[in-house]
């Protein structure tokens, strides 16, 4: 055991090392601009409402926050934050800011911002989506509740120092300080435009927003004050809406557009994969996400652990993968290869549909039965449910296919007695920060298995629950490791009670011109989603 | 005329007041909560109640809508739950470009319908006549989104005449126009040999070749004025048409008009917007109806609003 963590925490090193190399090494051209398309609208920029994944890096280009991630990687540095002090008992987190850093309205930002950041996010009337994410900080009930309007955990020291008291210990609170609802913005800019906020950011980012065309495009300048020195490396970046990802495809083949931020359609991927044309421009890499079938734990009889392990045994992942043109690797766990705490010594419940018809002869189901399975309507998810649907044919489980508009699976799932059976596909879990302790809480723990939530399997562990408390109380920095087992024993243990079946985790793929160039890894950055912006460059710097 | 019209015009908001009902009841039942879609994934049950507070999701259908209608009095479509702006403002944005392109695929439909309708009226029973039918009943069953991809294949990636895409100049309304313009052409052409063919046969065009005019001065000074009056009351009807027709053309061709609103709107149960742009193009479809029928009037003295 103590070998094996030892192992880990080398790669970590190594993995640490060789990325901020591979930022540093290769010296890019400063200059230039990009053109960027997306299918649907933006829905808005403010840091403390924003929540989609077309949005995610755009905020974080305009804004900064106390924390954030080395470009490409996973690995949590400071931002805004100059450095940090934890206190003994691991509640009171003193920062102390960099100096000089300047908001785009040339105002020079202080600590005093962070508090009101930090207030206005957790403050009911803000309607912040990540809200809760910041209830380990002290006073949070009492602004959440509408009693306090500042969160009482947090003091400003001096212009450049701030202390944030946590009324628990919670070893998760860095990863939130680098969360965009954590990114600081001025006040005067807020109440200045109000709830129209999101339409005239104001940050401290690599960029700022100079034209935004209400259906039509974002336009992006540099910011010359940018505190960290040489970055950005574009001038300017043009947002295009409204563009359907076949038309960015054949767009960005002519030349007319740098990176298709929807991705490669699923029914052209192969083409365009094998296509000479496009060699070079197609960079791979994983992310923090992983596609499941939920087996509801409430509902008959998925309330037995054999037919739930049957289920697990009967499916061939290996095809589904196929199916979608292998642009996933299978999976056994519900935590992704990619996030610290994955068990790659566990085996998790192989292909068997022997093992599973004999499974569920032993729970009294010899003769099968029919059951449903939900999944989102858009390509390709119903094509993978019938693949669920014939395995599980093959072991003498009739399932019928109830294909729905997302957001009505979303509402099924929240229902205790609705869907015994959800193909996660286009709704899976990808994580806000890399960090375990985000795979349990919403998805198997017990605060997600309420009515509306997102633990579609109703998984509710006490005990594991207990378990989960305790991994995020380990805040010392030097139990990283003993806190990373932790969590690996609690996905390994939720595994073998077998509330999903793990199908795969997606590889993402983005697609970018020829003409552009920096690191692979800024392309397909697991944090800065899609792409990180500050980080391309152009070959001519043109 | 001016009774007529007014009368006209408290009869449309009746219509849009049952449509502003009917599609509230319906987005109301939709098994999908929109609170979930604003809130996201991560939100606690206090943040979700919250928000479903504050937006008064959690009131009674009745004062849900009451409130909505008395703030729709006022001018006031509300404001979008996921962008977060103004409703009217993200219409008024978007409806110059909705309405330029259904001006264009109306000359665009005109010009080709009526052609190939009085080409196949003076050429009737012969090849040309056939051949031109079987092209307008191509036109009319064709779905919007083959024919739309078909002409960006064809016309803008591989002969490169018209930009892929996208909106500005000319030669961006060039396809969607034409896109959405096939499919009434194909009817024009229809119905214009149809009432062609019923002019032609009139006793004044006899007169008129009697007196030895030119064939082409009979067919165009003489004939086509009186086919028109049935098309031009259909131009009304077509506003709806093409009102369904954008949300698929504007989506293809990446139009920045309201189609592509209501499309995303549609799938993040963005109701506010819904109800906007169902709104909007319910006034649109009413008052082109009106229009036509005052525009007949004008053409035609013979006819007598009632």
């Amino acid at each position: 055991m103590k070998n094996k963590l030892l192992i880990s925490s080398l790669t970590t090193l190594v993995f640490s090392i060789g990325a901020t190399n591979l930022v540093q090494a290769e010296e890019y051209k400063h200059g230039g601009s990009m053109i960027v398309t997306y299918k649907d609208d933006v829905s808005t920029l403010d840091p403390a409402i924003g929540y989609d994944w077309q949005n995610w890096a755009m905020i974080k280009s305009l804004f900064d926050a106390l924390l954030d991630y080395e470009p490409g990687t996973t690995i949590l540095k400071n931002d805004l934050a100059d450095s940090y002090q934890i206190s003994e008992d691991g509640l009171t987190y003193t920062f102390n800011l960099k100096s000089g850093v300047k908001f785009h309205n040339g105002r020079k930002m202080i600590a005093a911002d962070v508090k009101y950041s930090l207030d206005r996010v957790t403050n009911p009337k803000t309607q912040s989506p990540g809200a809760g994410f910041f209830a380990s900080i002290k006073g949070y009930d009492e602004v959440s509740s509408g009693a306090a309007n500042g969160l009482s955990g947090i003091r400003v020291i001096n212009d450049s120092k701030i202390e944030i008291t946590l009324s628990r210990p919670d070893a998760t609170f860095l990863h939130v300080m680098g969360l965009n609802f954590a990114s600081i913005v001025p006040k005067e800019a807020v109440d200045q435009w109000g709830a129209d906020f999101g339409k005239h950011p104001v940050g401290t980012g690599a960029f700022k927003l100079t034209e935004w065309t209400l259906g039509q495009r974002l336009v992006f300048t540099k910011n010359p004050d940018y505190y960290q020195a040489g970055v950005p490396y574009l001038d300017q970046i043009t947002f295009e809406v409204g563009q359907a990802p076949i038309v960015a495809l054949l767009r960005l083949e002519r030349g007319e557009v740098d990176i298709a931020g929807d991705g490669i359609p699923p029914a052209k991927f192969l083409s365009i994969k094998n296509d000479p044309k496009f060699e070079g421009s197609i960079v791979e890499g994983s992310q923090l996400h992983t596609g499941y079938v939920t087996l509801n734990v409430k509902m008959k009889p998925f309330d037995n652990l054999k037919v739930r392990q049957a289920v697990n045994m009967a499916i061939n992942k290996e095809r589904i993968v196929r199916i979608i043109n292998g642009r996933a690797v299978v999976a056994n766990q519900p935590l992704p290869p990619l996030m610290p705490g994955y068990d790659k010594n566990y085996q998790g419940y192989s292909y068997d549909p022997e093992k599973a018809k004999s499974l569920l002869a032993e729970a009294g189901l010899q003769d099968g039965f029919t059951t449903e399975l939900y999944v989102a309507n858009t390509d390709p998810q119903p094509r993978i449910a019938q693949a669920i649907q014939q395995d599980l044919k093959d072991v003498g489980i009739k399932v019928v296919i109830k294909a729905l508009a997302q957001a009505n699976v979303i509402a099924a799932g929240g229902e205790e007695d609705q869907a015994p059976m959800i193909w996660s596909g286009g709704m899976a879990w990808i994580a806000d920060f890399p960090d375990a302790s985000n795979f349990y809480g919403p998805i198997l723990g017990c605060a997600g298995a309420i009515k509306g939530g997102w633990n579609w399997s109703w998984y509710c562990n006490e005990s594991i629950d207990a378990r989960a408390i305790a991994a995020d109380s380990m805040t010392d920095p030097a139990d990283v490791e003993k806190r990373e087992a932790a969590w690996r024993s609690i996905f390994t243990d939720i595994q073998n009670d077998a509330p999903w079946v793990p199908i795969f985790n997606e590889q993402r793929f983005t697609i970018r011109s020829s003409r552009l160039t920096g690191p692979d890894g800024v392309f397909v950055d697991p944090v800065h989603i899609p792409v990180h912006y500050d980080f391309i460059a152009t070959k001519d710097g043109q | 005329m001016i009774i007529y019209f007014l009368r006209r015009l408290s009869i449309a908001a009746m219509i849009l007041l049952g449509i502003s009902f009917i599609t509230y009841v319906l987005l109301f039942w939709v098994p999908a909560d929109p609170v979930q879609q604003i809130a996201g994934r991560s939100a606690t049950p206090e943040t979700i109640a919250n928000i479903r507070h504050q937006l008064g999701l959690d009131l009674p259908f009745y004062q849900q809508y009451g409130l909505y209608l008395g703030n729709l009095l006022q001018g006031d479509l509300g404001r979008s739950y996921i962008q977060k702006t103004n409703v009217s403002e993200l219409i008024q944005s978007r409806l110059p470009a909705s309405l330029l392109l259904m001006a264009a695929s109306i000359v665009t439909e005109l010009l080709i319908g009526l052609n190939m309708g009085i080409l196949a009226a003076v050429k009737r029973g012969t090849f040309v006549d056939n051949l031109l039918m079987v092209v307008s009943f191509i036109g009319v069953s064709s779905p919007q989104f083959v024919v739309g991809i078909l002409l960006l294949y064809v016309f803008a990636v591989q002969l490169e005449w018209f930009p892929i895409g996208g909106y500005g100049t000319f030669s961006h309304i060039v396809l969607p126009a034409l896109t959405l313009g096939l499919l009434g052409a194909g009817w024009y052409a229809r119905m214009m040999r149809s009432t062609m063919l019923d002019v032609l046969e009139l006793d004044f065009i006899r007169t008129a070749k009697a007196k030895g005019l030119g064939k082409l001065r009979v067919i165009f000074r003489h004939a086509v004025p009186n086919a028109l009056l049935p098309i031009i009351a259909m131009i009304g009807i077509d506003i709806g048409i093409f009102m369904s027709g954008i949300v698929v053309v504007e989506s293809v061709f990446g139009w920045p008009g309201i189609g592509q609103l209501a499309w995303q709107a549609i799938q993040r149960v963005d109701i506010p917007i819904i109800m906007g742009v169902t709104l909007t193009a319910s006034c649109a479809i009413v008052l082109g109806n009106l229009l036509a029928d005052i525009i007949a009037f004008f053409i035609d003295p013979r006819i007598k609003l009632k």
